[in-house]
């Protein structure tokens, strides 16, 4: 029931989904999402593996083209977008992929620094390295890594590079797909500190796709739950944790259950 | 009668049907794979029209193409020639023709030899690298991270490439033609003994600048062609590290081929 009227509540919609299919090949991943994400706020992705949300999430930043169906960011729809206008579009974007997704042939220093070389031409060289410097330090990764290639750090170290360079240009919208996901306890408090603190400050809309619940609900202003090619809830936490849906609580008391 | 035939159909098909069907389907993937060509070329020309100019990309590029493949193509040239004005003053010498040996070697080193053998070196030697690095990129998401980082992969990974194709293979082209001469004036004169001023003055006499040019010509449509047909199947791979390995294979055939026939109508259209 709040499902219709939370959007309209805090802000005007940064990502509105309309009826979104997406098919590869036979297989049907999504089947006709409809979600509204406010500016300023931050949503999370629930679902099963292999339920769509990285396909999903790729939708958002015009990665993937939908079968049918609108995707509008910043009051645009970017299905029709020709590759220069999604490319003015995407400059709001900030996305920390599953893998990474580091430049190999970069040093970390060079990954970081990459989104600023290239859209901060008036920045010197002395404060891109003060910038990046910073962003590392944030997540907790000493300037002995700087040097290093993506190949030679550890899975986490990986998923943090990643982080650092998604926000370093602070978009308006950072796209997290399981940003925490690999990392230890500590690490993990952090990120999702950091998530907070980007919305507080500076009034980043976020979507997160998360498997760890509590962190979920530490972070989320809303919470989307993915099934079977569709949002079967959507709504803030409290709301979620009442769900009468079958595979949502059956995904709620698992986790509970065990913690 | 489609749909009868299907019915009755066995469940493995008669060999002739099924390498009818692979025929069929290889020329399919041809055709589909020459207009995806032609689009990427039509991409990276729009491409590399526009802002930012990457001259940082493009310089790796030109280095890694054409700086990386001096030695091997010299090589190469000083091999062919003397190979070729070995078998060329066997032949001529059965007419007492030994002094068309000189002029034999430097049209068809000039026309063919040269801008053949210096794009299928490149193709082998960065051709491959190509194909690999962005099909590595393509499956690790490293080209998503570009799009989303607002930077064009296109621009940003294409174009140096092709752009360095195309103008290192003509520079490789008269690399091959200077080290080919001197692997032929070597045998002819040296070796064989025939006469440095005969050999000289009838090459001279043969080999208009027109033949040379023939030679640059070519050697800028292959070196367009194979970067192209690299980038695009680097490009397009999908399937994690074997799907690379297949789309490197292919890469590496389509390329070749690719020479051969475009030697055939650049020839033919240029007489
Ligand atoms: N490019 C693609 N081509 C074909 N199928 C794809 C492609 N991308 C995703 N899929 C399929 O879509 C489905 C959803 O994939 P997706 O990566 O979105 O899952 P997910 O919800 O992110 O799972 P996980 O939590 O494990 O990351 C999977 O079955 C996958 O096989
Ligand atoms: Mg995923």
């Amino acid at each position: 029931m709040v499902t219709d009227s939370a959007p309209a509540a805090p802000g005007r919609p940064m990502i509105q989904i309309i009826d979104l299919h997406k098919t590869f090949g036979e297989h049907k991943v999504l089947t006709g999402i409809n979600l509204t994400i406010p500016e300023g706020s931050t949503c999370v992705i629930l679902g099963g593996s292999g339920s769509g949300k990285t396909v999903l999430m790729k939708h958002m930043i015009g990665l993937l083209k939908p079968d049918h169906g609108q995707v509008i960011v910043d009051g645009e729809d970017i299905v029709p977008l020709g590759d220069a206008a999604l490319e003015k579009m995407r400059r709001k974007f900030g996305m920390v992929f599953q893998a990474a997704a580091l430049f190999d042939s970069m040093t970390v220093f060079e990954n970081v620094a990459f989104p600023l070389r290239e859209h901060r031409k008036e920045m010197s060289e002395e404060q891109v390295r003060q910038l990046v410097r910073a962003k590392l330090d944030l997540m907790g990764l000493p300037a002995s890594v700087e040097g290093r290639y993506p190949a030679d750090l550890s899975g986490g170290m990986r998923k943090r590079v990643g982080l650092a360079r998604a926000v370093v240009l602070e978009p308006k919208i950072v796209l997290y797909d399981e940003p925490t996901t690999g990392l230890d306890p500590i690490t993990t408090a952090y990120v999702d500190e950091m998530i907070l603190a980007a919305q507080a400050k500076l009034k980043v809309t976020s979507v997160v796709i998360s498997h760890d619940i509590s962190s979920a609900f530490n972070v989320a202003d809303y919470i989307a739950f993915l099934s079977k090619g569709v949002i079967v809830e959507f709504g803030p936490p409290e709301q979620l944790r009442e769900s009468q849906h079958p595979v949502v609580r059956n995904f709620l008391e698992t986790w509970f259950g065990k913690n | 009668m489609a749909t009868e035939n299907a019915d009755k159909a066995p469940k493995e098909p008669h060999y002739l049907l099924q390498s009818i069907e692979n025929f069929g389907k290889g020329a399919m993937r041809v055709i589909s794979d020459i207009g995806g060509v032609t689009w990427l070329g039509f991409q990276v020309a729009r491409w590399s029209a526009r802002r930012p100019y990457r001259l940082h990309n493009l310089f790796a590029q030109l280095d890694f193409v054409g700086v990386g493949s001096v030695f091997i193509v010299a090589l190469t040239g000083v091999f062919t020639g003397m190979v070729f004005a070995h078998q060329s003053s066997r032949a001529f010498e059965l007419f007492d023709a030994e002094s068309m040996v000189g002029p034999t070697v430097a049209l068809t080193l000039t026309r063919e030899l040269a801008p053949v053998f210096s794009a299928l070196m490149v193709t082998m030697r960065a051709g491959s690298a190509m194909c690999t690095e962005l099909g590595t990129m393509r499956v690790t998401e490293q080209v998503d991270a570009l799009e989303t980082m607002a930077v064009n992969p296109i621009q940003y990974l294409l174009v140096p490439r092709v752009l360095s194709g195309l103008i290192m293979v003509p520079v490789l082209t008269m690399l091959f033609n200077t080290t080919g001469m001197a692997g032929s004036y070597f045998v002819s004169v040296i070796a064989k003994g025939i006469s440095a001023g005969t050999f000289l003055s009838r090459t001279q006499q043969w080999v208009d600048p027109i033949d040379l040019y023939e030679g640059l010509i070519k050697g800028a449509i292959f070196g367009l062609s194979v970067t192209l047909v690299c980038c695009y199947k680097g490009y397009n791979a999908s399937g994690g590290a074997k799907g690379v390995g297949q789309a490197t294979t292919q890469a590496m055939v389509a390329s070749a081929l690719s020479i051969f026939i475009l030697d055939f109508f650049v020839g033919v259209m240029l007489h």
